[in-house]
């Protein structure tokens, strides 16, 4: 019995990748599947960066050069949403299918025939959603937050195809959530309590929830206006008996969460960077998953504060106004953990130490921005205006972006084998570095002195911010040339790294060897 | 680094210099109370941030500094401490309350839209705005007057690209001026910074702003939420004027609106109908329909050679009087007078090729309006 048990081991650990196309296509191995997510985020970034490139090419200079105005909210549109279903959703899921099950010392995701199925969705859902730019009339036009009646009744007929991909979207998000749900609740390695969870592996699966409990109500809303488009119902139309303000309210009570969703695994990969590279253990542990929490739960009460201006009643300013206040209370426990982490430690500044740090930093500065926001009255001014713009991207850009590449860094030693080139990989953050905050400080400005958001041609007064603004974002755009450079040339060769990568970091992805093999904790770890 | 001192010395340049000119930092303090109080509670909140940032990064810096391992730092091995995680837990709580006291007094004063002495509606329109003084007999439109050869980079862009109007909003200063804003298409957000006011314009809503300012002036500000093509191009300008001078200009607007109902009646030569309704569609219709009549594919329909532009007449005057439902098409019956919307539909029959040849009077369009009936 036990010699026939080894015997089974030994083939199960010896088989490797099925050859050719059919691999990525049949694959139902996690870090396959964290492969292609991975690949397939970076080209929707490379995709959704060309169009912020077009967008930030007409506002060089004030007048139209280059696109037309119908063409430019095209462009905006597709942008976010490219960038928030197709690059930053799918970085964080294609990190937790590779690094999820290493770190909890699972042999694979618990549904890795679903896990599939969550990714080959995507690559469709966007083909179709970017096919729209070809279509008569043109894609998506009313903003990525397509605000009924602009995305109903006065849409171009391609908003049926954008219906559709978003509910392909949806689906794909949510069976990837109940993937991690199940992975880190039914498949955690004998000893590793909740309480030992890494900290991504925590956030994963606060923000999986958020998924499942958010991405329905995506589904409905999309569902209302396609009702509403060809049904002849009136959800949104107040003619009919509707009210176009239910269109935010609902949309808002996804978007919400959906921003936290784009920011918690964020937190995780942070938590785990600083510590390896201030060489100590995490700053309050328990906090960090009590905070993580806590903004999950908030996410949920604070979605008006997108809609100050609509017209809430009073008392219905100042629940949202005050509830969204509180969100700085557990976002500031984080940043000081982080910061308390590195004080007294032992620092080394390796590229995902770099990327961690700006990632503090400039996320705090989009945190600042955000309790800005929070006050209803002075919101009054700021919405709508630039200095949204600027905000959200700084928790999107060097929070949310800044944080994927960090993971990346620091975890492709251990999914290649090799160490990335250390220039190369300081260069593409320093240009990054430089890049975003002369792309969106800027933005501030602008935006404080009464610029709108979503428009093709502005004001003179305007005009100098913006050219600085054009100039950072090409700056931006083309450094991640230098990141793709990287990445291939890690893949192809380098270093040698050893199991530990870095100077003893903790977690069990480290205790297998580099590269991970194809499978790995065939037998489950012991934690202590 | 030296992008960032590059940065702090053009603020330090810019604060002095006025407060509409280029690079302009900060938001403006604007003119009104209540714009005065928001400017406070936004400069407040910010040295705030400013103050917590310092603090933050700089304890995070000087780790940064000294606790790097080339300078020799051994790690310690703390990892936790009660008392100072509850402290950095109720500190900001405490400023968070401090914000919120005065952010609330604000908010409760702006929500007070009691006892206002002038009452206009405002109504959004792609991409323009419509301004009726209620009880007063007055209703007109405002569209950008900035030409389009100045958006197409053919002509030099003036002093106030894009934020100018044909027929700004005039209103008394010193007067408290309640808006009721609405939208006859989709959302659109009505915003004069100066202000401080921002309302979203909901089609079948109307929501409640006001404003008292007390210095006459002009002030300028723009469509704040994405209405379509044209959401860069639908400013608002606000002319106030004082008392005397406010009832002149009532007067005046009033006498010539009516002069404009009394031209209905009038009969007009063909000739004179073809150059009135090309300047016409020019404003009106040029925006969607194009200006040589060839619409935008699928999306706005082409003029030139359309079933509607050469076939019965009536059916045309019915189109542009009362839209389309369901399409960008608006009702033109109060937007135009009687004798542009004779002129335009004159216009576009016998443009483009179209050669028709009718025409229609204006006192036939006036007889349909009045009539009030639909279609």
């Amino acid at each position: 019995m036990n010699t026939l048990t080894r015997n089974v081991e030994c083939e199960h650990t010896e088989h490797g990748p099925a050859r050719g196309l059919s691999r990525w296509f049949f694959t139902t191995n996690h870090k396959d599947i964290g492969t292609l997510y991975l690949w397939f985020s970076f080209l929707m970034f490379l995709t959704g960066g060309c169009m912020a490139l077009m967008i930030r090419a007409e506002l060089f200079q004030p007048g139209l050069q280059l696109i037309q105005p119908d063409f430019f909210n095209q462009m905006t549109t597709m942008h976010g949403l490219i960038m928030v279903f197709g690059a930053v959703m799918p970085a964080f899921v294609g990190l937790a299918n590779w690094m999820l099950p290493l770190m909890v010392g699972a042999p694979d995701m618990a549904l890795p025939r679903m896990n599939n199925w969550s990714f080959w969705i995507l690559p469709f859902a966007f083909a179709m959603m970017i096919s729209t730019l070809f279509m008569e009339g043109g894609g998506p036009n009313f903003g990525w937050t397509f605000y009924a009646p602009l995305s109903t009744t006065y849409a171009p007929p391609s908003v049926t195809f954008f219906i559709f991909a978003v509910h392909m979207m949806g689906i794909s998000s949510i069976m990837g959530a109940i993937n991690v749900i199940a992975t880190i609740l039914n498949m955690r390695a004998p000893g590793m309590t909740m309480m030992k969870l890494p900290l991504f592996v925590w956030t994963w699966l606060i923000t999986a929830f958020l998924l499942i409990a958010v991405m329905p109500v995506l589904a409905g809303v999309v569902t209302m206006m396609l009702m509403d488009i060809h049904f002849g119902t009136s959800f949104f139309n107040a003619a009919g008996g509707g009210d176009p303000v239910l269109f935010q309210h609902i949309f808002w009570f996804f978007g919400h969460p959906e921003v936290y969703i784009m920011i918690l695994p964020a937190f995780g990969i942070v938590s785990e960077i600083i510590p390896t590279f201030a060489r100590k253990r995490l700053f309050g542990y328990a906090s960090m998953v009590y905070a993580t929490a806590s903004i999950a739960f908030l996410s949920f009460i604070v979605w008006a504060h997108h809609m100050f201006t609509v017209g809430l009643p009073l008392m219905g300013e100042i629940f949202f106004m005050f509830a969204t206040m509180l969100i700085a209370v557990p976002t500031g426990v984080k940043v000081f953990n982080w910061i308390a982490t590195m004080f007294r430690g032992s620092m080394t500044f390796e590229t995902p130490m770099l990327f961690s740090l700006a990632f503090v930093v400039l996320f705090t500065i989009g945190g600042f921005s955000g309790l800005m926001l929070a006050i209803a009255p002075a919101d009054f001014q700021y919405h709508d205006t630039y200095f949204v713009v600027a905000h959200f991207h700084y928790v999107l850009v060097p929070g949310a972006v800044f944080a994927i590449m960090a993971g990346v860094y620091y975890w492709l030693p251990k999914w290649t084998g090799n160490y990335y080139n250390e220039t190369l990989g300081k260069w593409h953050f320093w240009c990054s570095f430089i890049g975003v905050n002369l792309t969106f400080f800027p933005m501030h400005f602008i935006g404080l002195a009464g610029m709108p958001r979503r428009i093709p041609d502005y004001a003179l007064q305007f005009a100098d911010f913006n050219m600085v603004a054009s100039i950072g974002a090409f700056i931006f755009g083309f450094s991640q040339l230098i990141f793709l450079v990287l990445v291939i040339k890690t893949i192809r060769g380098g270093d040698r790294a050893p199991a530990q990568v870095w100077d003893q970091p903790q977690g069990l992805e480290w205790t297998v060897p580099s590269p991970a093999p194809y499978h790995t904790f065939a037998e489950p770890p012991e934690v202590k | 680094m030296r992008v960032i001192a590059q940065l702090l010395l053009l603020a330090f340049a810019c604060s002095a210099g006025s407060a509409r000119a280029d690079w302009q930092l900060n938001m403006p303090r604007g003119v009104t109370e209540i714009s005065h109080a928001v400017f406070d509670l936004h400069m407040l909140i910010f040295w705030i941030c400013v103050a917590i940032a310092v603090v933050v990064f700089g304890v995070m810096f000087w780790s940064i500094f000294h606790h790097r391992k080339s300078r020799g730092a051994r790690a310690h091995h703390f990892h936790e401490n009660t008392l100072v995680e509850v402290i950095w837990t109720l500190i900001p709580f405490v400023i968070l309350i401090g914000m919120a006291v005065p952010a609330t007094a604000t908010l409760v004063k702006m929500y007070d839209a009691s006892e206002a002495e002038v009452d206009i509606q405002i109504t959004g329109y792609q991409w323009k705005w419509r301004y009726q003084y209620l009880g007063e007999d007055i209703d007109f439109f405002s569209s950008m007057s900035t030409p389009r050869e100045e958006i197409e980079n053919k002509q030099r862009k003036g002093r106030h690209y894009l934020l100018e109007v044909d027929n700004p909003l005039v209103i008394p200063a010193g007067k408290k001026v309640r808006f009721l804003v609405t939208a006859a298409d989709v959302i659109h957000s009505w915003w004069v910074p100066d202000f401080a006011v921002k309302k979203d314009a909901i089609p079948g809503f109307i929501n409640e702003a006001w404003t008292n300012v007390p210095e006459p002036g002009v002030y300028r500000g723009q469509c704040a939420e994405l209405c379509g093509k044209d959401h860069g191009f639908m400013p608002i300008v606000v002319v106030v004027k004082p008392q005397q001078e406010y009832e002149q200009w009532l007067a005046q607007t009033r006498a010539k609106q009516l002069a404009v109902k009394a031209a209905a009646s009038q009969s007009m030569s063909m000739e004179q109908l073809m150059t009135r309704g090309e300047e016409v569609y020019k404003t009106a219709c040029a925006a969607c329909h194009q200006v040589n009549g060839m619409g935008l594919a699928n999306v706005f329909p082409a003029l030139k050679d359309s079933p509607i532009a050469l076939g019965d007449i009536n059916a045309h005057i019915d189109i542009v009087l009362n839209g389309k439902s369901g399409t960008a098409m608006q009702a033109y019956r109060d937007q135009l007078s009687a004798v542009d919307l004779a002129a335009v539909i004159t216009w576009e029959r016998n443009a483009w090729g179209n050669n028709v040849g009718d025409k229609v009077e204006p006192a036939t369009i006036q007889k349909m309006i009045d009539g009030g009936a639909e279609g």
